[in-house]
């Protein structure tokens, strides 16, 4: 049985006059010690999704229907005091923002052993001894130090690396970072991402990675699901899904990137923009922006079906598929 | 670099510095130390010491981490900020302690491009008001069809329907807000364009539209560019020459091509080996020790040699020059200098 | 331009419908209640020499034999004088509607001046910073250590003294507007400076400096309209805030005189009159001065949910 195992979930959020839809029904599973990025552009639904399997959506956002089964309990109808236990138990969640997921009047040490407490029963002592050793883990110097030290006292970096060891903390099965290095500077990404690898193969904890970055998702995870306007459109291996997309959307999102074209040559861009989730045209909602759209691909959502390794929701893919591998054949 | 003697340089930045003081009230530079009461000025040294010179039609970029001094070089380049030390000529001209009218023709050749494209238009003008403002401002003999024929073909060159132009900013999307700064930035025809950071704040998709529109303004119009950016990758695709800054201070200046073929500066080693490549299946960078020192009490010697691995005695107490190697890369480190690094 | 304008005169009108300014006030029956009672209030004292069956200001036309009559509902009302009399024999009803005029009159125009003032030395303090918005800022300060009512009680008491009050009389409106306007000038200069110093920091202002815009045109054309949202919210409290004053001012006997009555000096006139019965020349008048108050409060505290000004200081 997988760790974490969406059915089709599909989340939506009461505006003004109307709902939209923001998750059009996904499902997904997790497995245990995997790894698996969700990237996608922003409006895409990959951080609602982070929310929505945590059961963090707020109004006027709310789950409609599906099933979010996290080790064979459904997270969608639980009550508030069992999702507690399972949040920041069994699952953790890292933020984009390291400058503001700290609570700025507390020190380090107030935090850890607070979230300690609350979940176990220890004392004070024990508390931080535990937070010591987590903080030994993410590689923070001279830790006992730190946990009398304000978040503001510490670098990006320093923070973010406190962020981990507090998600780390009551040795969670499942992470999930959103965007986790977004706001931090290159090198420091990745020692970052580096941390967090190590620390996911070395404890076993599933991770799913939240990100816009097809480098960091190549770097980090095993597997990939690509979204667009609130479906998933590709899903696979990773290696699978870089070295050879199927999906006309994932293959204009990795032409699209600089290192792909000459120096100076024009980029090859996608035309237009992603459709707002109130103004999704009918049929597949890449349609507008695709090469190959076809009368049908205007008409009818394309269903998620296996093509080769991977599974992708495009009517087109199984000509393109033949008509690229009869090109390499032919060569 | 020889070569671009033969092109006239347009702007040229000597000794730039730019330092912004932290305690500026008298009570606030009182501070109480070791039962002492003494005065103490601190300040922030965002840029030390900084020449370049940048010439027509190529697109300089300039690339660091946060904190590293790279918009304050925009900033002072635009005028929006005044050096503390240093001049600025363009074309020949001191620009940097010109004032309002004088400044006004400089304007009309160089304009900028900003960073949050939600940020940087009017909200309650529309965006035929925000187009036409610039080209009344700059040449007020236009007649009123003048003035429109001049939005539209502006509209038309970024690639926005025209009609659209009674709509507000709110109504558009992020990469076409942006496509409208840079039509803002061309009413006035500049020959010369400072970007900040132009598609960090958009999607990986709309960057490459936008990139692909100042690619194209560049041939067009013949635009020189300095651009500043964090990503190496939009470096490699968009520079001619690239100026890596830390701390304030350049470590290394080459050809793009030069600087991703064979990197000398131990910082710029770094900074490629970081950016997570599609072929990479684990990160694979050189690690940096430490972090950033903040930009108030500068290190004395190399600004890099708390976080370097080559750095020795030297290195912390001489402030490396910067010296052209035999590839016409100029590198400001002890250890590249002394050949300790292969 | 009249076509680009009629244009938009169409899509203007289904713009405000569309806003959300207009949704939130059609769900909120607050906003409409006190929208309907401020509008009935104003509509009667704009119009109050068409509804109001005398002219107060006549003295020709009262009777002294009419002098303290009651209500029309009351026993020994008269059913000519809806609100009864006041001592000299006036209509009340009518003395309400006109006073409610000079209220609102003396309120409107304070806090134009108010406003003039605050967001011309706010926009200025914000945006050239440094030493000139040092010394305007103490400026402030100082004028907001002293209360409103101080300042207004020894200037208008001086000039009282000082002209006699038959010329202080005449002038009265306008030395109250005056008074009140430069009283209150801080709570503008401080909102409106907030707001500036945070808008000056947004790429916009820095892409109309690169463009060589001078630094009026910025101010005016640029931040100005981008920092209206507050201004709108304090007006409201301030109208709200200066009629008080007035009604104070005048309650003390510093402010209209009682030929030409406003709805402070029509409370104190009758004040002198609660103890020997005659209620209503207080009450009613007072009734009213609360009831305008508080729904131009109420459309204020809406305003500012819907607005959300982050700097609102009240």
């Amino acid at each position: 049985m997988p760790l974490l195992s969406v059915r089709d979930l599909v989340v939506k959020f009461a505006m003004r006059d109307e709902t939209v839809t923001a998750l059009k029904s996904i499902s997904f599973d997790v497995a245990r010690g995997d790894r698996l990025g969700i990237v996608g552009e922003s409006g895409a639904g990959k951080s609602v999704t982070g929310f929505a399997l945590l059961n963090l959506i707020s109004r006027p956002g709310f789950i409609d229907s599906g099933e979010i089964l996290f080790d064979g309990m459904n997270m969608a109808d639980m009550s508030d005091a069992e999702l507690r236990e399972v949040r920041g138990n069994k699952m953790a969640m890292i933020f984009q923002d390291p400058m503001v997921t700290l609570n700025p009047v507390l020190t380090i040490g107030q935090q850890m052993v607070e979230t300690l407490q609350a979940h176990r029963k220890l004392s004070r002592k024990e508390a931080e001894q535990i937070a010591v050793l987590k903080l030994r883990e993410v590689y923070i110097p001279a830790p006992e130090e730190r946990l009398a030290q304000y978040p503001h006292e510490l670098s990006g970096g320093m923070r973010q690396r406190i962020i981990i060891a507090i998600a780390l903390l009551l040795d969670p099965q499942l992470i999930i970072a959103d965007e986790p290095t977004t706001a931090l500077d290159v090198t420091i990404q990745a020692d970052i991402m580096e941390l967090l690898l190590e620390l996911c193969t070395t404890k076993k904890v599933s991770l799913i990675l939240i990100t816009h970055d097809l480098g960091v998702v190549s770097q980090m995870t095993e597997n990939t699901l690509v979204m667009y306007a609130g479906r998933i459109i590709e899903a696979g291996r990773t290696r699978e899904i870089i070295n050879d997309p199927q999906h006309p959307y994932t293959q204009g999102l990795i032409n699209a990137l600089p290192q792909q074209t000459l120096p100076g040559e024009r980029l090859k861009q996608i035309p237009g923009n992603m459709p707002s989730l109130s103004a999704a045209p009918k049929g597949c909602a890449f349609n507008a922006r695709c090469e190959f759209a076809q009368d049908r691909c205007r008409m009818e959502v394309p269903n998620f079906e296996q093509i080769g390794p991977v599974k992708v929701a495009c009517h087109e893919v199984r000509r393109l598929h033949h008509e690229t591998h009869k090109q390499e054949d032919l060569a | 670099m020889k070569d671009n003697a033969s092109n006239p340089a347009i702007l040229e930045l000597e000794n730039l510095s730019k330092s912004f003081d932290l305690d500026k009230g008298f009570l606030e530079t009182i501070k109480f130390k070791k039962g002492r009461i003494t005065r103490e000025k601190r300040s922030v040294h965002a840029v030390n010491d900084i020449s370049l010179t940048i010439t027509k039609g190529e697109a300089l970029c300039v690339v660091g981490e946060s904190g590293c001094g790279k918009s304050t070089v925009a900033r002072l380049v635009s005028g929006l900020l005044n050096p503390t030390k240093g001049a600025i000529h363009y074309d020949g001209h001191r620009i940097d302690t010109l004032k309002g009218n004088a400044l006004l023709p400089y304007r009309k050749r160089m304009q900028m491009i900003f960073q949050n494209p939600y940020a940087s238009l009017n909200p309650r003008m529309t965006i035929q008001q925000a187009l036409e403002e610039p080209v009344r401002h700059h040449n007020p003999s236009f007649s009123r069809g003048q003035i429109k024929d001049k939005v539209t073909e502006v509209m038309q060159s970024v690639g926005v329907d025209p009609s659209w132009a009674s709509r507000y900013p709110h109504e558009f999307s992020g990469g076409q807000r942006q496509r409208i700064a840079i039509a803002r930035a061309l009413t006035v025809d500049p020959e010369f364009v400072i970007a900040d950071e132009p598609i960090s704040a958009l999607d990986v998709s709309i960057q490459a539209q936008v990139l692909n529109l100042m690619l194209e303004a560049k041939e067009d119009r013949g635009l020189t560019y300095l651009f500043i950016t964090h990503d190496l990758s939009v470096v490699q695709h968009f520079g001619t020459r690239v100026a890596v800054l830390y701390l304030g201070s350049i470590c290394e200046l080459a050809d793009t091509a030069t600087l991703f073929a064979n990197p000398k500066h131990p910082y710029t080693r770094a900074l490629l080996s970081a950016v997570p490549q599609l072929s990479d299946d684990r990160p694979n960078h050189i690690r940096l020790k430490g972090e950033i020192p903040t930009p108030i009490n500068l290190p004395k010697g190399c600004p890099f040699q708390s976080r370097c691995a080559y750095a020795d005695a030297r290195c912390g107490t001489e402030q490396p020059l910067a010296i052209e190697q035999s590839d016409g890369s100029v590198v400001a480190c002890h250890a590249v200098e002394e050949g300790r690094i292969d | 331009m009249s076509m680009m304008a009629d244009h938009q005169g169409n899509s203007l009108f289904a713009r405000i419908m569309n806003s959300n300014m207009a949704y939130s006030f059609k769900r909120n029956p607050v906003a409409i209640v006190s929208m309907a009672i401020f509008l009935i209030i104003t509509l009667a004292a704009v119009f109050a020499p068409l509804i109001a069956p005398t002219d107060p200001y006549d003295p020709s036309l009262y009777d002294i034999l009419d002098s303290e009559l009651p209500p029309a509902w009351t026993n020994q009302g008269d059913p000519k004088f809806l609100f009864g009399t006041d001592d000299q024999g006036r209509d009340l009803w009518s003395a309400i509607l006109y006073g409610t005029r000079t209220s609102l009159i003396i309120g409107i125009c304070a806090v134009f001046v108010q406003a003039f003032l605050g967001i011309s030395i706010g926009l200025i303090s914000g945006y050239v910073g440094g030493r000139i918005d040092n010394i305007l800022m103490r400026f402030a300060d100082i004028q907001l250590s002293f209360s409103t009512l101080m300042v207004a009680i020894i200037f208008l008491a001086v000039s009282q003294a000082l002209f006699g009050s038959e010329t202080f009389n005449k002038y009265a409106l306008f030395m109250l507007v005056g008074v009140i306007g430069i009283a209150e000038w801080p709570q503008y200069a401080r909102t409106v400076r907030a707001t500036v110093l945070a808008e000056k920091k947004k790429e916009y202002v820095d892409s109309a400096r690169v463009l060589g815009f001078s630094s009026i045109r910025i101010m005016v054309r640029h931040i100005l309209p981008n920092s209206l949202s507050p201004i709108f919210v304090i007006s409201t409290v301030q109208v709200a805030n200066a009629i008080i004053s007035e009604a104070s001012l005048s309650f003390l006997g510093l402010g209209m005189p009682v030929s030409q009555p406003s709805l402070g000096s029509l409370i104190s006139s009758g004040f002198d009159y609660i103890f020997s019965g005659s209620w209503w020349i207080t009450t009613i008048p007072g009734v009213v001065l609360v009831v305008l108050v508080l729904v131009i409060n109420l459309l204020g505290d809406w305003m500012r949910d819907v607005l959300n000004p982050k700097l609102y200081k009240g």
